[in-house]
């Protein structure tokens, strides 16, 4: 219940305020229903739009209230305690505005950006493909610039989060195949654009009140104003969008840890066995007091990151894959042991655990599995100690 | 359209239990929230604020810490806010309340006022009705649906015990809500922003121009003499054992008393 | 004003730690009341040391009391029926009637009444007061509360009873306002002082938490709104006798500014919990509305309604017209079956008077049990399924 005291601003305060009202009172109530069921948490999105959310992270100029990538990882972290499913929507359509906001032209954010911020509008991101996840460069989906003013897409994009719901799209697409990473361009498809259609709707082992589909370009023609940034700087942009986006997912897993945390408290604490309430065995406080060093240990760097990806910190990559990382697994390792401490209770649908643990999965695989994760960890270390 | 919507500040009473021990109020967690009924009141004022322009003021009669639900209403929506607070109030009952009320909503002017169906403390439901009284204008209680807003007059549907009725009230008007009428929202971001910052009228008994003998508990027709906590008294058996041998007594029970 | 005699009190704190309102500190040694004190009085008969009291001195309005007498019930006539609320006042009013010697008035107001007049006497009035006008066939404030007014005017009867119906809560609001009337609402008691004839009148507050006695020590009538299902009405005797008065009214009255466009009777706004003999009820511990459908199976084989706590009612189970409690329905069946059920006093207000109370909880220390006539301990998915198929195999 209690954390430690991270000396948040009255607007900081105020962002945790609005985001756990909504995740209290709109969130928490329906999402068994909405995991059961699979259904997409239209209705929820619009409270949060109601509530100003989607444009936290947008600059003031766009209709955005200006804040950092702390700011997003307080809201984010709510959202997760209540349904990461949810969370992951809301996350997805910052994930899809991101690139626009870094690499687009002004044109193109006034064309755009205030629609995401005032939640009118959900983005969404494609970057991963049949041959393309983890390794970016087997890109497939080309771009060709026909007669000089129309871009036509060809190819196929897998698993993307906010498919078939969002009304804007951001897509990595190869258009100069001899340049290599160099070759690389992101593009703005809008739903309805001509040969622009979706795929199957897959069907996933948790985080199912999100949508994940195919998006399939067959010569989709597109206006050629709708490219982000100047032509080849594709993966600069990917690589900017992600490092931004990581304390998010992070933030997930801290949000996550904590419901599945106080989940196993609360049922340790009515939970009867041998005359006793179960927290009363050392057993189990030590499973609990682990879980509780974890998440506290976790927030603490993800909020640090944040903080210092907010102070302007130019090379973030590796804190930002370090936080992913930590937060990510430890959600995962939490929400195991939550099942663990509500025993049959936690392994029945009828208790948020057993969701809690489907939905933890996901974190250690999207944005960047963590083991890519740990490569850049890894490179960037290699790079540090060989300038001494 | 002008909207009047009158919030009170009450103690949250959903949690609260008698200490088994001593059979008084425990107090731990009793934290003080907007009426509920009210947050679905003031959530139909800015809808239809949103749908036909106008205004909404929230208003509260309570002492100085009601401010707290006044931010709370602007933060939720409402355009400005009115603290109605004097000491001489303290002990009002419904009708020293709607009479104060219904000086402080006249001073402030209005098309429209809108109340919840009652507050969650007293649970009389009996101010909306004595307000509008006050106010000679026409009311409605237990409004469960807005159907239109046409000019100058609501269709209004009102929750009954056998059913509901559809009703057409001229404006200016009062109706009272029942929670089914909406799903209120929770507070914006830049609404919190403005309510961090906003000024609140206060007015106090002088301000509106209020009869002192009409005020507070010397202007109350009721008085309480006594308070006592409800006493609920059974000869108890529990049903021990394991689960088969407590279902075969259980149904032993039902058989006998059905 | 709360007032505090700093010399007899001794700064125990059992003010500040009853105070529903959080308005007493204890400072220095001394109890000191906020601004938010709402007078309500808790305080003052838990203090022990008699310190505490509330300054009651009221100018009030100067009524010459004696001029008022008799004993008024509203009998509520809807859509060709009567409320059965309606005879229930007449079974109160005509104890307060006796205790007070003098006669008892059922009011009745509507369209088409035929017959009532004679089921009300048989039921206990002496005297029945009837305004029959195809104005009054559907209800609305205006017309029903200036016709109320002005029969109250003309009479002056003491005492004023209606049910705390839609329509009850509704109106008399207004016509004690109109009066300057005590009106107080939703009682759930009600007595005679025997030292000046006054009505005590108690109800609870605070979501049941807090019961109160009231009496309206300066103005007539002295008002009451009367919670259904609380009184118990007199058997019909068919010979007794009364008075039907038909009352005249000043057409001007019984127009109203509110129009009634239709009136929709809707089965599913309705509920029998009020008419069967076993209720069977679920609250949080259901968990979802699947849980729900055990306690609508167990319902359907002992051949009762289906009812709910707050608590499930607001996580959407289940509709509000099942809700039992002090925000909801008030239930009084032989048999009333708390399942998965905490007892909190809101729930308790509204189902206490059960003959048998047959609590289910997983917690031992739920304060249901605490009312429970049989208690069990366990689990609702593990018992009412096993319960469920016993009952289907006898």
């Amino acid at each position: 219940m209690s954390c430690v005291d991270y000396f948040l601003s009255e607007e900081q305060q105020m962002i945790v305020d609005v985001a756990r009202q909504i995740t209290d009172e709109k969130i928490i109530p329906q999402r068994a229903e909405l995991d059961e069921s699979e259904t997409f948490p239209t209705e929820i999105l619009n409270d949060i739009a109601q509530a100003d959310l989607f444009g936290l992270y947008i600059p003031e100029e766009y209709g955005g209230f200006g804040g950092g990538s702390f700011d997003m990882v307080l809201a984010l972290e709510q959202f997760a305690r209540g349904c990461v499913g949810i969370a992951t929507t809301f996350a997805a359509s910052a994930l899809g505005a991101y690139p626009i906001i870094i690499s687009g032209s002004d044109e193109i954010k006034q064309k755009y950006i205030p629609d995401i911020a005032a939640g009118r509008k959900w983005a969404a991101f494609a970057l991963t493909e049949a041959n393309a996840g983890s390794d970016a460069s087997g890109i497939q989906t080309t771009a060709v610039l026909d007669d000089g003013d129309e871009w036509v897409l060809n190819g196929t994009k897998q698993w993307i989060t906010n498919g078939g719901e969002a009304q804007i799209y951001t897509i990595i697409a190869i258009t100069d195949r001899k340049k290599g990473p160099r070759g690389a361009s992101m593009f703005v498809v809008e739903d309805g654009d001509p040969g622009f259609s979706y795929g199957k709707k897959e069907k996933k082992l948790g985080i199912r009140a999100s949508a994940t589909r195919e998006l399939v370009f067959q010569d989709c023609r597109i206006p050629k104003n709708r490219m982000l940034g100047r032509q080849g700087t594709g993966f600069f942009t990917v690589m900017r969008t992600l490092d931004l986006s990581r304390p998010g997912i992070a933030s997930l897993g801290v949000g996550l840890g904590q419901a599945a945390l106080d989940e196993a408290v609360v049922h340790a604490k009515h939970r009867v066995q041998f005359g006793k309430p179960v927290i009363s065995f050392q057993a189990v406080q030590h499973i609990l007091a682990d879980m509780a060093i974890q998440v506290e240990a976790s927030r603490a760097m993800v909020y640090a990151t944040a903080r210092y990806i907010d102070s302007g910190a130019r090379n973030i990559s590796k804190e930002s894959s370090m936080c992913k990382v930590m937060a990510t697994d430890m959600a995962m390792k939490v929400a195991v042991d939550a099942v663990q401490v509500l025993g049959g209770h936690g392994y029945m649908r009828e208790y948020p655990v057993e969701k809690m643990m489907r939905d933890a999965k996901i974190l250690q695989i999207y944005e960047g599995t963590n083991q890519i994760q740990r490569n850049v960890i890894g490179q960037a270390l290699n790079k540090e100690y060989s300038r001494n | 359209m002008k909207i009047v919507v009158c919030v009170k500040q009450v103690p949250d009473a959903k949690d609260v239990r008698l200490d088994p021990k001593t059979n008084t109020l425990a107090r731990e967690g009793v934290e003080s929230i907007m009426n509920p009924y009210d947050r679905h009141a003031l959530e139909e004022a800015v809808r239809l604020k949103e749908k036909v322009g106008g205004t909404v003021v929230a208003l509260s009669m309570g002492p100085p810490q009601a401010g707290e639900v006044l931010r709370e209403a602007v933060a939720c929506g409402a355009d400005e806010a009115v603290l109605v607070s004097d000491r001489a109030f303290a002990g009002a009952d419904t009708w020293a309340t709607s009479y104060t009320l219904a000086r402080a909503v006249r001073k402030v002017g209005f098309d429209l006022v809108i109340c919840g169906k009652q507050a969650i403390d007293g649970d009389t439901a009996q101010v909306g009705p004595g307000l509008a009284c006050r106010l000679d204008i026409p009311y409605v209680t237990c409004v469960r649906a807005v159907t239109g807003v046409d000019g100058d007059k609501l269709e209004l549907q009102r929750l009954m015990d056998d059913g509901y009725d559809e009703l057409e009230m001229p404006l200016p008007g009062l109706f009272t809500v029942v929670r089914e009428i909406n799903e209120p929202r929770v507070p914006s971001l830049k609404g919190k922003m403005r309510a961090r910052k906003i000024e609140i009228t206060t007015l106090s008994g002088g301000d509106i121009d209020a009869d002192p003998a009409c005020l507070g508990l010397a202007g109350s027709p009721t008085q309480v003499v006594k308070v006592f906590s409800p006493q609920f008294n059974r000869d108890k058996t529990m049903i021990c054992g394991e689960v088969e041998a407590q279902v075969e007594e259980l149904v032993a029970v039902l058989e006998k008393l059905v | 004003m709360l007032k505090i005699d700093t010399d007899a009190c001794t700064g125990c704190g059992i003010c500040e730690d009853n105070c529903a309102f959080g308005a007493i500190t204890v400072e220095d040694g001394q109890a000191v009341a906020g601004d938010n004190c709402a007078l309500c009085g808790s305080c003052v008969d838990l203090c022990e040391a008699g310190a505490l009291s509330i300054d009651k001195a009221s100018t009030g309005p100067g009524t010459d009391l004696s001029l008022w007498s008799g004993i008024w019930v509203y009998t509520e006539f809807r859509h060709g029926r009567l409320a059965p609320v309606a005879l229930e006042l007449l079974g109160a009013g005509r104890r307060l009637a006796d205790d007070r010697g003098v006669p008892l008035t059922a009011v009745l107001l509507g369209h088409g009444l035929e017959t009532v007049p004679e089921t009300l006497i048989s039921h206990g009035a002496d005297r029945v007061l009837v305004a029959d006008y195809p104005q009054l066939a559907e209800f609305t404030d205006d017309a029903y509360a200036n016709v109320f007014e002005d029969l109250i005017n003309r009479e002056r009867p003491e005492v004023v009873l209606a049910g705390a119906t839609a329509i009850g809560r509704s109106f008399i609001p207004r016509v004690a306002n109109k009066l300057s009337a005590g009106l107080t609402a939703d009682c759930t008691g009600l007595e005679i002082r025997k030292e000046d004839g006054a009505l005590l009148q108690t109800r609870p507050a605070f979501g049941g938490n807090i019961m109160a006695t009231i009496v309206c020590p300066h103005s007539r009538p002295q008002m009451s709104t009367v919670r259904p299902l609380v009184m118990k009405p007199l058997p019909a005797d068919a010979s007794r006798k009364g008075e039907v008065i038909t009352a005249g009214i000043d057409p001007a009255r019984l127009s109203s500014r509110v129009k009634v466009i239709n009136s929709v009777s809707s089965e599913s706004e309705k509920s029998n919990l009020q008419e069967v003999d076993v209720v069977v009820s679920g609250g949080r511990g259901l968990n979802d509305e699947e849980g729900f459908a055990l306690i609508s199976e167990l319902a359907e084989l002992l051949g009762g309604g289906v009812a709910a706590s707050r608590a499930a009612v607001d996580s959407g189970w289940i509709k509000y017209s099942h809700q039992v409690g002090q925000t909801g329905k008030t239930v009084s069946p032989k048999v009333y079956i708390a399942c998965g059920i905490s007892g909190a006093i809101q729930h308790v207000i509204g189902m206490q008077a059960s003959d048998t109370v047959i609590a289910i909880n997983r917690d031992e220390n739920a304060p249901i049990f605490d009312i429970a006539t049989y208690g069990l301990v366990g689990d609702v998915f593990e018992i009412l399924p096993r319960v469920i198929a016993r009952l289907r195999r006898d």
